[in-house]
């Protein structure tokens, strides 16, 4: 018999309830807003969901919902949903996860019913709301890849917005040039990558503090472009201004999948930059998280000593992923110019680049989580645009917050605590 | 396989870290480094590893010589090397750790580590490593994160291991564990790079010795030699060992904690229901291995946990729900573990450093604004007071080497009159010159009559100090134990086990046979377990 040492009682750490009752005073607050606004104030009549459109093969009847009763039923169910996070916080210390997600669905709807039973015409087209919000979730989607790209290898990509607008600008000249839509594709792409270059090459190489790069890179190409586009976009000859006429990209519907109801329109209606993007979601998230790329870059991101060490050559890897973040994002860019609106104006972009980022943090650095919560945004901003006309009992400056409202609401982990890539942001020094 | 390190020069600046080193690592040795910290170990170690480029010589496997351009070369020649923090990615998981860098793939670089938790599986049978492939890293005891950076070397087919301050991080019985584990490495044919400065291990392990002074070899021992001659060698002059230290004249008990427990956010327990107390004139040293609450507990005493239950009570008042401020005001003076990220601000002067917590009052300032005569007179003084060796007091703390760095908090937080000093960690990667200074200052402060609280996670440091040792395990107070306790003793508690059981399992009657700290295989264990 011996002395041993591994006779070890578990080292496993017993929990102990901490209450917080921030969440449950959130959601009691929110219930009340639900009992007064939804129920008490409710306005009378129906609101329409119409979810197809006259041209669609499938014809789905209007979703057509009471206000007022609706309104009664979401109220009582959000003070029911309130009252359990209380008694759970109270008895086990947590909220379940379902209920924050319960209430938070059906406060959302109680509120689009009640704002669209308000408007004038007390109808929507959910088709509109949909398809409409692409034409701000696609280059958010590209902003934010561009974003989990460079994140993932440990740099921080502050100049997406200038990697946007740098794209949507070349995209623009080089396709009213050329006359070929694809050649200013390609260009963006080029253009994109350029920024990432001084990007990298002054974070990477000269070890410049990456968001201070990253903010000057943005007044950089925004000063840029303008310049540019006062000099030669608004040069006319004979009487036109050739150099802002890009040639549009295609619209290229998919037989069959376009015709299912919402999805088809939103989806798979879209030109060649829009199936690339579903493409590149699909195609980052499984190169991350699948295969021998994904391993070093998340290692580098992570530890990019102990990368090193293994003989991986951190800032090579990091130097590439930001240009391929580059190119992405200057895709995204072209999206504006050949095939959102017809030509290029200044500061187009209009901080979308930002949102992005926020798509990023929010979707927790997962690309399919930045393309879910790039399409939220790009809803939200949409029904604002849709309700701002329609005429609805919320001043529309007010709606206009409402995508950078959720944003703060993402970006402070309301939705759960996020985490950053442990080296994100962090120079690599050897030795 | 035979690795030779001829004149190997490596200089950052004028700083020149290694001078002219010459090794020779012969097939199937175990070969120990000696230095102290800062002597150029870790440096040398990294130009062998290919991390740093040589200033001037060359490295010889087999008598060919070898150029590095980066680690992968050193791994491709057979060299593998455990770090002293650990090169593992904390989010990944032992398999994606291991293969990182190395993976195998299948068509288009998709990742197949169904072959790599093979060799894992392979590695950890042969020596009884009991590590699975699937484990996030983040989640594994240190002990056993070490012998993934082990794996990682061997599935690299690393026929030379360089272990840097491997021992660090483990408890006693872990260290024989892992010696145990370098014997077999050993007998399988691989050389070993042993780097330590703890005497003790290694004379246990060596075949030889090498020690290492300001970056130049100073000569090579027998492991036979006598632990005082190693310890001037590596010093450079004679040193005393041991400190002259009279017994404690324990007063009053006026320092007494009690039920304390500590939370995190998520409501984990860090400290888990802690009963204590310290009397005046008495040093308690609080023993265990890094990260099972001894940092919790300083820090809660400081006023820096929100989650708090139970009461800290100093002389009659109690200190739970107090301010970092109220606490520093009732007389507590506290070492952080980590000096340069709290217990100094690098870029300030020495003399700022230490009117750290002073410069509110008179005569540091008045109405608000800084009196420079009086901060540079009181730097004057602390520095020849604590023998601080620095060109001027003027100069930004970071410039300083680690002992020194340390003398200035020291001097810093016994400048005020304490009712209760708190040190944590007190000469970690100090040098022995440093260490014996630092000691009796400690010892004074608990001659002057003030309790004492000691954390720290070297043995040795423990047994010099305490007067009475506690020992924490997973945030629970294993027993407190009288100041001249076996080491066995104190290890089987930093192990998890209760005091008055591993005196028991010491009193056994075979325990006494079996050599200090020796430890069965595996297999034994198991068997006498069930």
């Amino acid at each position: 018999m011996s002395v041993t040492a591994n006779i070890k009682p578990s080292k496993a750490v017993d929990r102990v309830a901490i209450r917080s009752w921030k969440n449950p005073i959130l959601l009691g607050v929110l219930a009340l807003f639900a009992v007064v606004v939804f129920a008490l104030l409710g306005p009378s009549g129906d609101a329409t969901f119409r979810i197809s459109q006259d041209s669609d093969v499938w014809q789905v009847p209007n979703l057509v919902l009471p206000t007022k009763v609706f309104g009664i039923v979401v109220a009582l169910l959000c003070v029911g949903l309130a009252v359990t996070a209380y008694r759970q916080m109270k008895q086990e210390g947590r909220i379940a996860k379902w209920v924050t997600m319960a209430f938070a669905v059906v406060f959302v709807v109680g509120l689009l019913v009640w704002i669209i039973g308000g408007t004038k015409t007390q109808n929507i087209t959910l088709v509109g709301l949909f398809t409409g919000a692409m034409l701000i979730t696609t280059p958010l989607v590209f902003g934010s890849l561009s974003g989990v790209l460079c994140e993932r290898s440990g740099v921080v990509n502050i100049a997406i917005e200038g990697q946007l607008l740098a794209g949507a600008f070349t995209a623009a000249l080089v396709a009213s040039i050329t006359q070929n839509a694809f050649a200013g594709l390609l260009a963006a792409a080029v253009a994109g990558m350029l920024v990432s270059f001084l990007l990298a090459a002054f974070s990477i190489k000269y070890v410049v503090n990456q968001i201070i790069v990253g903010v000057v890179l943005n007044v950089l190409v925004s000063g840029l472009t303008g310049f540019l586009f006062e000099k030669i976009m608004k040069t006319k000859v004979d009487g036109v201004t050739i150099y802002n006429q890009p040639v549009h990209l295609p619209d290229l519907p998919i037989p069959f999948l376009s015709e299912i109801p919402i999805l088809g329109p939103m989806l798979f209606r879209q030109s060649i930059i829009g199936y690339l993007m579903l493409i590149l979601v699909a195609a980052i998230w499984f190169g991350l998280f699948r295969t021998r790329w994904g391993l070093r870059i998340r290692a580098v991101g992570e530890h990019p000593k102990a990368a090193d060490t293994v003989g991986i050559n951190v800032n090579r890897t990091r130097f590439l992923n930001v240009l391929a973040g580059g190119a992405i994002a200057g895709v995204g860019g072209a999206y504006f110019t050949l095939v959102a609106v017809s030509s290029f104006s200044k500061d187009m972009t209009g901080g979308l680049g930002f949102i992005a980022l926020a798509a990023l943090i929010f979707g927790r650095w997962n690309p399919i989580g930045a393309a879910l919560a790039a399409l939220l945004f790009g809803v939200a901003g949409n029904l604002q645009s849709i309700l701002s006309l329609a005429g609805t009992p919320i001043d529309g400056q007010f709606l206009a917050m409402l995508p950078y409202a959720l944003t703060i609401l993402a970006v402070s982990g309301f939705v759960g605590k996020s985490r950053a890539p442990a080296a994100d942001g962090e120079p690599y020094i050897k030795g | 396989m035979k690795l030779e390190l001829r004149g190997i020069t490596k200089s950052f600046g004028a700083l020149v870290a290694n001078d002219h080193i010459d090794l020779v690592v012969e097939s199937g040795e175990i070969h120990s480094l000696l230095g102290e910290n800062g002597a150029g170990k870790s440096t040398l170690m990294n130009v062998l590893y290919g991390l740093y480029e040589p200033t001037a010589g060359e490295i010889l496997i087999d008598d060919k010589p070898v150029m590095f351009a980066g680690p992968a070369d050193a791994m491709a020649a057979g060299i593998g090397m455990v770090h002293q923090h650990f090169m593992l990615v904390p989010v990944f998981t032992v398999a994606e750790n291991v293969a990182l860098g190395g993976e195998t793939t299948g068509f288009g670089g998709i990742l197949n580590l169904d072959d790599t938790r093979r060799k894992i599986r392979e590695i950890s049978a042969r020596f009884g490593f009991d590590v699975d492939p699937d484990a996030l890293v983040d989640e594994l005891p240190v002990g056993v994160q070490q012998r993934v950076e082990i794996i990682k070397a061997l599935v690299r087919n690393a026929k030379i291991l360089i272990l840097d301050e491997p021992t660090a991080v483990l408890t006693p019985q872990e260290t024989d564990e892992l010696m145990d584990i370098m014997g077999q490495l050993k007998s399988n044919g691989t050389s070993i790079v042993f780097i330590s400065h703890k005497l003790r291990e290694v004379k246990a392990v060596s075949d030889t010795i090498t020690v290492i002074r300001r970056g130049k070899v100073v000569g090579s021992a027998d492991p036979g030699a006598a632990t005082t001659e190693l310890a001037s060698m590596m010093v450079g002059r004679a040193v005393s060992l041991t400190l002259d230290k009279a017994d404690a004249e324990p007063g009053e008990v006026t320092f007494k904690v009690s039920n304390l427990t500590v939370m995190n956010d998520a409501g984990q327990r860090l400290l888990n229901d802690i009963s204590f107390s310290v009397a005046d004139g008495e040093i308690l040293a609080i023993a265990g291995v890094q990260g099972n609450g001894q940092t919790e507990l300083t820090e809660a005493v400081l006023g820096l946990h929100k989650h708090i239950q139970g009461s800290i009570m100093l002389d009659g008042r109690e200190l739970v729900g107090r301010s970092v401020r109220q606490v520093l005001d009732a007389g507590v003076g506290f070492v952080p573990e980590d000096r340069q990220d709290d217990g100094l601000v690098g870029e300030f002067s020495i003399a700022e450093n230490l009117v750290l917590d002073l410069y509110t009052q008179e005569p540091y300032s008045r109405w608000g604004s800084m009196n420079r005569a009086v901060i540079a007179k009181n730097a004057k003084e602390k520095v020849a007071e604590f023998d601080v060796r620095t060109q001027s007091s003027q100069d930004a703390a970071d410039t300083l080497s680690g002992g020194n760095q340390q003398k200035v908090v020291l001097a810093r937080e016994l400048s005020r009159p304490l009712k209760l000093f708190i040190a944590s960690q007190p000469t970690r990667g100090v040098d022995v010159g440093s260490i014996e200074f630092l000691h009796k200052r400690i010892v004074a402060e608990r001659d002057g009559g003030t309790p004492v609280i000691i954390v720290s996670t070297e043995l040795d440091e423990v047994l010099e100090l305490g007067d009475r040792i506690a020992v924490l395990y997973a945030g629970r107070l294993m027993g407190i134990v009288p100041g001249k306790s076996s080491r066995e003793l104190l290890g089987l508690m930093m192990a998890g086990l209760p005091a008055d059981e591993a005196q028991a399992q010491l009193d056994a009657p075979a325990a006494g046979s079996s050599g200090a700290g020796d430890v069965a295989p595996a297999g034994d264990t198991e068997g006498e377990r069930s």
